[in-house]
């Protein structure tokens, strides 16, 4: 027989699953109607029972082009994200400088600043150095998406790295950047991975600078591919969902990648 | 690069051993302070140019005729305060303010109310409990322009799910996106949708925090259910609960993707943000010193929630 507190627990995980069920019923429409093709229906039905790629195959001939375009920034991002952040996120963990503290502040700031206000000044300033419509400008801008998260995340993770570690490294007579590239770095590899991921995903939803700062077709973020969808009547919405299905890949791979990177006490082995 | 000129400034200050040796120390401390500030270098230029410059341009072009002569001609005469003027006596700005106030505080009343009972219901601990509060994570993950492209479709006035759905219960069509009377009631259902797992989360862990041994002794004490719940969770959260609301308020005032995504704004204005209408000012009709004037009382209202949100979180750290 059941025990009262199993059925209790059953009945919870019967509530969890139709909590869950609902809050990802967006979800579920797009990958179902993203199957129902590139046709014009009046309404897409619940089920996708005459499954079809038509809605990819259109999505593919559109967006390809957007989405290396989305892959190179994301990438470039997180490179520069993690080569700024790594140093700093050390510096602000092991070192005792004069006004460190207000950079940690500023940081905490910048992360609040309203994204159109940087968009707005970075659009005129990029005029100026050529560098809208350019993929290097997408990268440098959209690494303010990913930067201060990754210095405030990574700094409180190395804050918890025995400084024993380093220490015998530089009697050993290591410098500073030695022992930083050849300890820390390694030490502290989860916690890069966990900050480079979210770097990459900021990086890759972003509307605002691929809105502002690119202009043309030739270069041109998913996200962008999709607002173009939107603007106006939408004639099929197979493509539209296909597309946004495409572009959510990432969030659904750091979703499970992330849980056991956030996870790992990256500590475990290296100080036994 | 930090590594060789260090290493040969000590080879160098050993092999020369008549030198001061209190000359040497300095100097040793200021080498020592320089390799340290190094590692910063790189993170504080990027925040200059990318966060510094911004703001104090954005500030500049408030004042400044700033439109799209100025990138032909270079010229951008001081106006003063006329921006601000044109922008506050405008007939749009009031909607604006009155948008923002109402998308910001929707937003924030349905994500908390809804993340705070996900939160005390994973409290509990059940059979995949943690799985399905993981998967919950979903909407806040996914490109919020995904997001929105599906919801204009759900929310599709004709062939959308939810008026079919309404249909069946004898409801008659909404048009929530081309109707100014719910327009902005849609728009904030989306963004409680989006919010809700960043509030759970946040909260979760606001929850885990408090420990058991105070519900066990307010059982004895016969607090239960709704007692405890008023008793000892809330006055415990209230350090998390400031932090998620003030972190709301934040997020929610720069919310450009899932307006401009629905309705661009509209249906006349309806859903016109601050943000939304800085956008439209400076890259739809270009002109950058109105759209400038606009964010700057943004960045003001951010900046007032952000200093209320540095105070609550250290108090939140002290306690």
């Amino acid at each position: 027989m059941l025990q009262k507190t199993d059925v209790r627990q059953l009945r919870s995980t019967i509530v969890g699953i139709v909590l869950l069920a609902l809050m990802l019923f967006p979800v579920y429409w797009m990958v179902n109607v993203s199957l129902q093709g590139g046709g014009t229906a009046a309404n897409s039905s619940f089920f996708p029972t005459d499954i079809t790629f038509d809605g990819y195959r259109r999505a593919w001939e559109d967006q390809t082009g957007n989405l290396v375009t989305s892959m190179i920034v994301a990438l470039g991002a997180v490179a520069v994200s993690l080569a700024v952040a790594t140093p700093a996120a050390y510096a602000l963990a092991r070192f005792r400088l004069r006004g460190m503290g207000i950079f940690l502040f500023v940081l905490l700031l910048a992360q609040m600043i309203p994204g159109i206000v940087i968009a707005n000044s970075l659009y005129t300033l990029f005029n100026d150095l050529g560098l809208l419509n350019t993929y290097a400008g997408l990268i440098l801008a959209n690494a303010t998406h990913g930067i201060p998260f990754a210095i405030l995340i990574m700094s409180a993770f190395m804050r918890s790295i025995p400084p024993a570690l380093t220490e015998a490294a530089r009697v050993d007579g290591a410098g500073h950047f030695r022992a930083f590239w050849s300890i820390i770095v390694p030490v502290s590899r989860n916690s890069l991975i966990t900050a480079g991921l979210f770097s990459f995903l900021f990086a890759w939803s972003d509307f605002m600078f691929g809105l502002t700062l690119t202009t043309g077709a030739d270069i041109k973020p998913i996200t962008l591919g999709i607002y173009d969808y939107l603007q106006g009547n939408v004639q099929s919405w197979g493509p539209v969902m296909a597309s946004a299905v495409i572009s959510s890949i990432p969030a659904v791979v750091l979703l499970v990648l992330a849980q056991r990177y956030i996870a790992a006490g990256a500590l475990g082995g290296a100080v036994k | 690069m930090t590594t060789t000129t260090l290493a040969a400034g000590s080879a160098r200050a050993a092999a020369a051993p008549g030198y001061g040796a209190g000359r040497r120390r300095r100097r040793a401390r200021t080498r020592e302070r320089t390799a340290q500030w190094m590692f910063l270098v790189p993170a504080i230029a990027y925040v200059l140019v990318f966060f510094g410059y911004p703001i104090v341009k954005n500030l500049a072009m408030g004042s400044q005729d700033y439109t799209v002569r100025t990138f032909v001609s270079g010229e951008a005469p001081w106006v003063g305060l006329a921006n601000y003027a044109e922008v506050v006596s405008s007939s749009l700005f009031r909607t604006t303010v009155l948008n923002t106030a109402l998308f910001t505080v929707g937003s924030i009343l349905g994500q908390f109310v809804i993340g705070l009972l996900f939160a005390l219901f994973f409290k509990r601990r059940f059979p995949l409990g943690n799985v399905l509060r993981s998967l919950l994570l979903l909407p806040w993950l996914l490109p919020m322009i995904a997001g929105t492209a599906v919801w204009k479709w759900i929310l599709d006035q004709d062939g959308g799910i939810l008026n079919e759905a309404l249909g069946t219960i004898g409801i008659a069509p909404v048009h929530w996106l081309t109707s100014p009377d719910v327009a902005l009631v849609a728009v904030i259902i989306v963004n409680v949708w989006i919010g809700i797992p960043f509030n759970m989360t946040l909260l979760y862990s606001g929850l885990q925090n408090i420990p058991d041994e105070l519900y066990e002794a307010g059982a004895l004490d016969g607090a239960t259910g709704a007692r405890a719940f008023w008793h000892i969770t809330w006055p415990n959260l209230r350090p998390v609960v400031s932090v998620v609301l003030v972190l709301g308020v934040i997020y929610t005032l720069k919310v450009l993707d899932i307006i401009l995504g629905l309705t661009g704004g509209g249906p006349a204005n309806a859903t016109q943000t601050l943000a939304t209408d800085s956008y439209r000012r400076s890259f739809q009709e270009f002109s950058f010193g109105t759209g400038a004037a606009v964010s700057n009382i943004l960045i003001v209202v951010s900046l007032v929630f952000a200093v209320v949100y540095l105070r609550v979180n250290r108090r939140a750290v002290d306690e």
